[in-house]
């Protein structure tokens, strides 16, 4: 029997097919099997198989004529974050429900580029706003991992990428894109045993992703290891004139510098990640990658990033802040849903259409936002976040003086199960304490599968890098990948 | 001398002071951040870009020609610039606000202090030059525009002015009359057009003023002022002022307190009403664009706008009155960019200046003014013109003859020395047949010779012009005086 082509990784799916070994179409319509197969993990909002299809074909069509481009064959799974012609592009939310434009994301349009096919629109939590995926509109995604405790827990995805995390931990698709404010790629990579990797801000432009914060929104691949990773990136990064803010820079060959051998490199340990009770699994994963780098020939040191405990607060005060005027677009006045009650005014109509369009943590963030960028408290709150930001920025500065990646935690806990978290809003915050500072900082950081738990759930390690040095964090990254040998997979229950 | 215009109350005399901020449209074919054309009076919605219409996941881009027009313009009133300056948000729900906010500059402007001449004018209550000052200039993003007679029970919107480039030019409350205020306003309206970074063209939108007034007796404190929203022509900002201030002085004479307000101006019955109070103020919740980085201008582009503007108009007025020029020519010659440039070819040509200027602003402006045209359709070339001059000047013709000339030069095109030697109009200096008309006419007139020599001396003019009529205005008028006061002795 044929090996399922749903377990090959981007890599083996990319090099299989230019050997022959199987067709595109024939990749293309394993996943879309094992897609359709899913529905119970809800991690699609729109299946696009055509697509797919249609891309594998050509693949198959460009290697006969020997113009294989270098995601041919590869079918990946599409954040509905990303605008998409012709595809109902929604963001998770009932205000976009049925929104279908008529333009591409750079990033979308840079992969289809390549030759990757869609495999369909992948459901996140709503304006990309949660960490557990339970704030979409369409339903939350439900993670393909159980604990091994017996029972049968539903649990979070992590978020906001967790249609991403999900899909792939489940083989649904190899790869996917995923977005990242304050840890929507690293933490549901952490929380699902697979990879993701957030740039340097302006790596990958923003056109045509429906923003959340602006200055913290980054594209970002995630995959099941550190090399595709890197071959999504690649694939997905680059200088775009329609973003003002987008790094004027080559995009390097990561895939083919990739090392795992660290001999000379310097690994930082941030001393103010070590939490007060914090769950001993996570402390005893952290060590076991020490071990891993030191073993990989790096040298290890503590370091210090003072204003860690100011990141948390200040990212729920600039990213709100920006997302409550980000949003402001969704009016009902020229797309998107609409509520006109009879006799009503134009006052009315923004009322009707935002109270119905938008859910209750969208709506949180909006009203946090307008509040601390209102008249009398915006010193008070955004001009000093700001300023805690730029310190944030300057500890890792310093801490690069010292070493060349740091080390740390994803996530403080493993996956938590749906519902857990969602009455306590600060709870939930609280599982970004160890991205959001890499997000504040603008800096590359990716999460790796690390170890399982005691209920047999997966860990991720994160690797923070210099700014413009992806390679360095995939680097380590793969260090402890070859390392930690992860190769756990959710059991199929769906 | 200060400007003494008063508002006279019951209690005395009131001075009005006045702040103006002008918008201003940036000349240029694409808007401040996309790509969308802007060209005044397409179809409803057919400049628009995705961007324009805040589609989702639209980002805007800087243009760099709306960046470089705003810092030529700053250079032009001799402001600062600001080589490091940042977009902000202005927050606020309109359906002619596609993103929900407009992006402008509250917290670094392009543009800082500066300041501009209105020259004096008597006649209109302006007794000496002033300098007044200007705050700073700031581009921002203009919003497009609702449409209430298109539906029964709906409005329309068009968003062809979304994202359109402005400047504001915010003056300093330098100004105590409307005549100053309107003075103000075609003054920076000229710069504008002479450096070419807006049309002015005020009917058509592109140039508007928010009109701040406040009265006090004179000397005391600033009152509180108001302001009255998109007046869009400098006689509309004189009546405003006007009326305001009139409103402002019986409100607090008659025990009322002035408010803090937006107003808007009625133009159909001269008068402003509240549009709302500052207690129902917007809170903008201004904040640094997160989609755009500071703006940083370097020394070669910055050396770039400067050299590449114009003589501007106080230069412009300085060097003709140097060359013996009118100040009232001169202040008639360069309020326009077009005739001033004109004019300036005129000279090109090597016409005398003070004779060049009088007839331009006499005999062109009128021939304009019958035919309903402008220097930028002016039937004349400064060339053409230059030789009519250039034939009075050498006294191939008379000045009077110069005027049918001109007339024949519109009518038919045809030059003037082919006009002239065509129609056989060249002055004559033959004195033999002047002396031939001058003892016609002395013998026709013998009652009036008679008086000139009891001593009635007026009446040599009258023989000049019975001699040059009689020689069909030919003769060379220097020749037929000196001949005259021969003849009569």
């Amino acid at each position: 029997m044929m090996t399922d082509l749903t377990n090959l990784t981007v890599a083996q799916i990319r090099d299989g097919h230019r050997a022959g070994d199987f067709s595109a179409v024939e990749v293309a319509e394993a996943f879309n099997a094992n897609v359709a197969g899913a529905k119970a993990l809800n991690a699609f909002i729109v299946e696009t198989p055509d697509h797919a299809i249609a891309a594998a074909k050509a693949a198959d069509a460009d290697r006969a004529a020997g113009t294989l481009k270098p995601l041919s064959g590869v079918p990946i799974g599409m954040k509905d974050l990303f605008c998409t012609n012709g595809v109902q592009t929604t963001a998770a939310s009932h205000m976009l429900e049925g929104f279908v434009p008529r333009y591409e994301s750079t990033v979308s349009q840079k992969l289809w580029d390549a030759g990757a096919g869609m495999l369909g629109k992948l459901n996140l939590d709503q304006f990309a706003m949660g960490s557990s995926n339970e704030t979409s509109y369409f339903g939350n995604v439900i993670s393909p991992w159980r604990r091994k405790d017996g029972g049968n827990a539903a649990l979070a995805p992590g978020g906001s990428s967790g249609g991403s995390s999900s899909a792939i931990a489940a083989r649904l698709c190899p790869a996917a894109t995923g977005t990242d404010t304050g840890g929507s790629i690293r933490q549901p990579a952490a929380f699902t045993g697979i990879s993701g990797i957030k740039p340097t801000y302006g790596r990958c432009s923003r056109w045509g992703i429906v923003a959340f914060a602006s200055s913290l929104d980054q594209a970002g691949p995630m995959a099941r290891d550190v090399r595709d990773c890197a071959i999504m990136l690649e694939n997905m990064a680059g200088f775009d004139p329609k973003d003002a803010t987008s790094l004027n820079l080559p995009v390097p060959n990561w895939e083919a510098a990739l090392s795992s051998d660290l001999k000379g490199k310097t690994v930082g340990i941030p001393k103010e990640y070590r939490l007060d009770g914090i769950d001993p699994d996570i402390d005893a994963m952290w060590d076991a990658g020490i071990a891993m780098l030191k073993d990989a020939g790096a040298n290890v040191v503590e370091i210090s990033l003072p204003h860690t405990k100011y990141a948390l607060p200040a990212y729920y005060i600039i990213a709100p802040a920006e997302a409550s005027s980000n949003l402001a677009r969704y009016d009902g006045v020229r797309y998107g849903l609409r509520d006109l009650p009879q006799g009503a005014g134009l006052q009315d109509m923004y009322a009707a259409t935002r109270a119905d369009g938008f859910g209750p943590e969208v709506k949180r963030r909006i009203m946090i936002g307008t509040y601390v960028l209102s008249a009398g408290f915006y010193d008070a709150y955004y001009t000093q976040a700001q300023k805690v930001r730029t310190l944030i920025a300057r500890d890792f500065e310093q801490a690069f003086a010292s070493c060349d990646v740091i080390l740390a935690p994803t996530a403080p806990s493993a996956a938590f199960g749906l519902g857990e978290k969602m009455a306590d809003p600060l709870a939930m915050y609280l599982n970004d304490v160890f991205a959001v500072p890499a997000s504040l900082a603008g800096l590359p950081a990716m999460s790796v599968p690390a170890a399982l738990n005691r209920e047999g759930l997966p860990l991720g390690l994160q690797i923070i890098g210099k700014a413009f040095d992806e390679q360095g964090v995939l680097n380590a990254g793969l260090a402890i990948e070859e390392r930690a040998g992860f190769t756990a997979r959710a059991e199929k229950w769906w | 001398m200060m400007s003494d215009y008063r508002v006279q109350g019951e209690t005395g005399e009131w001075e009005v002071v006045i702040g103006l901020e002008v918008h201003a449209q940036v000349t240029s074919n694409a808007k401040l951040f996309s790509g969308a054309a802007t060209a005044f009076g397409a179809e409803p919605n057919t400049q628009v870009s995705l961007v324009d219409a805040a589609m989702p996941g639209m980002l805007p881009v800087p243009n760099r020609e709306c960046i470089r027009q705003a810092v030529r313009t700053g250079m032009a009133i001799d402001a600062q610039i600001n080589k490091w300056s940042r977009f902000d948000r202005k927050n606020y729900f309109y359906a002619d606000l596609p993103q929900g906010y407009q992006i402008s500059q509250l917290y670094h402007p392009l543009v800082g202090e500066g300041s501009l001449m209105i020259e004096a004018d008597e006649k209109a209550g302006i007794p000496e030059a002033k300098r007044i000052g200007i705050e700073r200039i700031h581009v921002e993003q203009d919003a497009g525009k609702l449409m209430h007679d298109q539906h029964p029970t709906m409005s329309y919107v068009d968003l062809n002015r979304s994202g359109v480039a402005l400047m504001e030019i915010v003056s300093r409350p330098d100004m105590r009359s409307p005549a100053e205020a309107g003075a103000y306003v075609r003054k920076l309206r000229s710069i504008l057009r002479y450096v070419g970074s807006c049309d002015g063209n005020m009917e058509e939108g592109s140039m508007r003023a928010d009109v701040n007034v406040s009265v006090r007796k004179p000397g005391k404190e600033f009152g509180t002022r108001t302001e009255t929203k998109n007046v869009n022509s400098v006689r509309f900002v004189m009546a405003v002022i006007e009326g305001e201030a009139k409103r402002q002085v019986a409100l607090i004479e008659s025990g009322g307190t002035v408010v803090q307000e937006t107003r808007l101006y009625d133009p159909d019955r001269n008068e402003t009403r509240s549009m709302r109070s500052k207690e129902d103020a917007h809170d903008y919740r201004y904040f640094p664009d997160p989609d755009l980085l500071p703006l940083e201008l370097d020394d070669a582009f910055l050396a770039e706008c400067r050299e590449s503007l114009p003589e501007l108009p106080d230069a412009k007025r300085a060097r003709y009155l140097a060359a013996g020029i009118s100040a009232y020519n001169a202040d008639v010659l360069t309020a326009e960019v077009e005739s001033a440039l004109w004019f300036d070819a005129l000279l090109e040509t090597g016409a005398k200046p003070v004779a060049a200027a009088n007839w331009v602003t006499s005999e062109l402006f009128g021939a304009l003014n019958r035919l309903g045209k402008s220097f930028a359709d002016c039937p004349v070339t400064p060339a053409q013109a230059g030789e009519l001059l250039g034939l009075v000047a050498d006294g191939t013709i008379s000045g009077t003859i110069a005027k049918q000339v001109f007339e024949k030069m519109l009518e038919s095109g045809d030059g003037a020395a082919a006009i002239v030697e065509r129609e056989g109009l060249k002055q004559t200096s033959d004195t033999g047949a002047i002396e031939a008309e001058i003892a016609k006419v002395l013998a026709a007139n013998a009652d009036k010779v008679e008086q000139y020599k009891a001593g009635k001396e007026a009446l040599f003019g009258f023989f000049v012009g019975q001699t040059m009529k009689a020689m069909q205005g030919r003769a060379n008028p220097q020749v037929v005086n000196e001949l005259l006061k021969k003849a009569l002795g």
